[in-house]
């Protein structure tokens, strides 16, 4: 008998009687709030700023006037290396900053969904000293049952929620900034208006 | 007495640090608290959260096979191990084939449950924890205190002596962002030279055949997408069966073990990296067993979150070493007895009943009540002292018989104001308590003299 075998006879014999599944939860009623997402990225250690997507490069510019080493997946921003010319993850260790895309972004806990074709290298977002994610506000959902509803884990092979910078309070529950991955996360946040075509 | 009494004793031999442990879990259940009261609908959540976990434990072969199935089709390759032994070997297997010598993880209970690191480094694989708490604890050789916060029972003084000694920090430096950035410079250095990587998992989605792994530092990612191989230990519990139900779990886990809305990251592992390989380890190690105990298969529920320790007096009070297990605290003392009934015999007791576990768990096990009936387990195993197996004899003869209570009653009042201090003093329970006043009369005396004078 093989190890797979043995657990799931196991399990047969002594699960307990079946219990019935809950059905799936109706979708909340109430519409994401985008000053509600603004000040739950701010909770989390996180900055936010509302920009037209043709500013966005110079925004990035004032920001990071001293990055050097910059990948962008955003076709507004021009980085100083292509992520889909590097072969190894490992050549992204001197990244400064990172401009990438997200899918969407979740009201209650300032969470923003990134799949792996945004990131073109997984760990991307994890190497930056530095990461920025632009996001369109008319792609706001309240809470994570309406962002589970919205998205398929399945369609790409890696995605992540990504809820401000990395963080640690391992020393004596001191909140350190910065722990492994980026030390900063800010959003741009596009204005419904700016994607509307005509404008 | 040995286990949990004489271990907490050694806790609290330094009362300020003590009542410092004591302080700083409190305040980690505060902002539990709070981010709990900011959903409003956080006691539907979590009869959800309980629902989902009862009904994929009562489905769970159904579940381990879907999820082996998808898995498989995503290209992941499954693994099963029936206990700590085959589950270290299929691990150091992996490694072996492909030459690996260094390895870095992310926080993992079940690899601290299957005694995973000495294993490997027996075999020459060197291997470097990289949740800064775990690798603090992994630097000192101990094991983890606490099963999110690994290193809770440290002052940051201690940290800093440890990093001088190990990362050459400067002598007396304690500050957490100074220590946090030697130690963020120490472990990139790990994550780019490894060979491969292995993680812990939070939830398995049984319909994609996904892995869901949680942190704050975002060092499982380092790991696992600069490693060419990525092995994913997973208890056969984590399932569950929609990837819908991980907006249920992901509400509920940060907020209940730090009070955040949500974990920095939360990464969904559906298929290797392109020209990587994804490895997923099922183990079972005891928990099916479980499973078939009427009276404490719920305790398979538990996601890990720690907020029955937060909120445990006794384990704040006495420290996650004390319980001598991998899971300390109240669900430490539920899952432990049913792999070692008499190694963990203590375990039961190291508890007041009060229920503030059961009152925090986010799936809602019936914690102190589990505890009430390990007791009895135990008990009719024979693994009480004497002392206590005989006090709760005479204690049930005398408490059998309204007579015999009363007059145990009388003698107990004349004999209290007879009895010296110093009694007291010897028992384990009176160390630091004082004899109560002997009431003048009991309460039936005093209620027939106010019958009998109205």
């Amino acid at each position: 008998m093989t190890s797979r075998e043995r657990i799931l006879e196991a399990v047969r014999v002594r699960k307990p009687a079946p219990i019935p599944l809950p059905d799936p939860r109706p979708p909340a009623s109430t519409p994401a709030s985008v000053d509600g997402f603004i000040a739950r990225v701010h909770a989390i250690g996180g900055q936010v700023e509302r920009t037209a997507r043709r500013r966005l490069a110079e925004v990035i510019a004032l920001r990071y006037p001293s990055a050097t080493m910059v990948a962008s997946t955003v076709p507004e921003v021009v980085g100083s290396i292509s992520l889909s010319a590097i072969q190894n993850p490992h050549d992204l260790a001197a990244l400064d900053l990172l401009v990438l895309g997200g899918t969407l972004g979740v009201e209650e806990n300032g969470a923003i969904w990134i799949g792996e074709r945004q990131m073109v290298h997984r760990a991307a977002p994890f190497l930056a000293q530095h990461l920025a994610i632009v996001l369109d506000e008319a792609r706001l959902v309240s809470d994570m049952h309406a962002a589970y509803a919205a998205i398929r884990i399945e369609a790409e092979g890696f995605g992540a929620f990504v809820a401000g910078p990395s963080k640690t309070a391992d020393i004596e529950q001191s909140l350190v900034l910065g722990a492994h991955g980026p030390r900063t996360l800010l959003v741009l946040l596009v204005p419904v208006a700016d994607v509307l075509p005509g404008l | 007495m040995n286990g949990h009494p004489s271990a907490a004793a050694r806790f609290l031999a330094d009362e300020a640090r003590a009542d410092w442990h004591d302080a700083a879990l409190w305040f980690v259940r505060e902002k539990r608290d709070r981010a709990a009261e900011a959903v409003p609908d956080w006691e539907a959540l979590r009869d959800r959260a309980s629902q989902i976990k009862e009904h994929t434990l009562s489905h769970l072969d159904d579940y381990l096979e879907q999820f082996e199935r998808q898995a498989a089709r995503n290209g992941i390759v499954v693994h099963w191990a029936h206990d700590a032994t085959e589950h270290n070997r299929i691990v150091l297997d992996l490694l072996r084939a492909r030459g690996v010598r260094r390895l870095v993880k992310s926080k993992s209970m079940l690899t601290e449950e299957c005694h995973l690191n000495p294993h490997l480094e027996h075999a020459g694989v060197e291997v470097v924890d990289t949740d800064l708490g775990e690798r603090i604890v992994q630097m000192r050789d101990e094991p983890p205190s606490h099963i999110v916060m690994p290193a809770i029972h440290l002052k940051k003084e201690d940290i800093g002596a440890l990093f001088h000694e190990k990362l050459g920090t400067e002598a007396g430096a304690s500050d957490p962002q100074y220590l946090t950035e030697a130690a963020r410079r120490h472990l990139r250095s790990r994550f780019l030279a490894a060979e491969a990587a292995l993680t812990g998992v939070n939830f398995g989605v049984a319909e994609t055949g996904s892995v869901v792994v949680c942190t704050n530092e975002g060092n499982a990612d380092l790991g696992v997408h600069l490693a060419p191989l990525h092995i994913a230990s997973m208890g056969i519990e984590k399932l569950v069966p929609r990837a819908e139900d991980l907006a249920v779990f992901t509400r509920l886990l940060a907020r209940s073990a730090t009070g955040q809305p949500v974990t920095v990251y939360t990464s969904h592992f559906t298929r290797p990296r392109p020209g990587a390989e994804l490895h997923v380890v099922l183990v079972d190690n005891g928990r099916s067993e479980q499973l078939g105990r009427s009276d404490f298969w719920r305790s398979l529920k538990c996601i890990r979150c720690g907020a029955c320790l937060n909120t445990c007096p006794v384990y704040r009070r006495s420290g996650g070493h004390s319980y001598g297990t991998t899971l300390s605290g109240p669900i430490g003392a539920i899952l432990s007895p049913g792999q070692d009934l008499l190694r963990h015999r203590s375990l039961p007791f190291a508890s007041t009943l009060c229920g503030s576990c059961t009152d925090v768990c986010p799936v809602k096990i019936d914690i102190h009540e589990q505890l009430y009936r390990w007791r009895q387990v135990v008990a009719a195993a024979g693994h009480v002292t004497v002392g206590k197996r005989w006090a709760m004899k005479v204690g049930g003869w005398v408490l059998r018989r309204p007579r015999r209570l009363r007059w145990a009653g009388a003698w107990g009042r004349r004999l209290l104001r007879l009895a010296p201090a110093g009694l007291l003093r010897r028992l384990p329970w009176g160390r630091r308590r004082d004899w109560p006043e002997p009431a003048t009369s009991t309460f039936q005396e005093w209620y027939r003299n106010r019958r009998d004078s109205r």
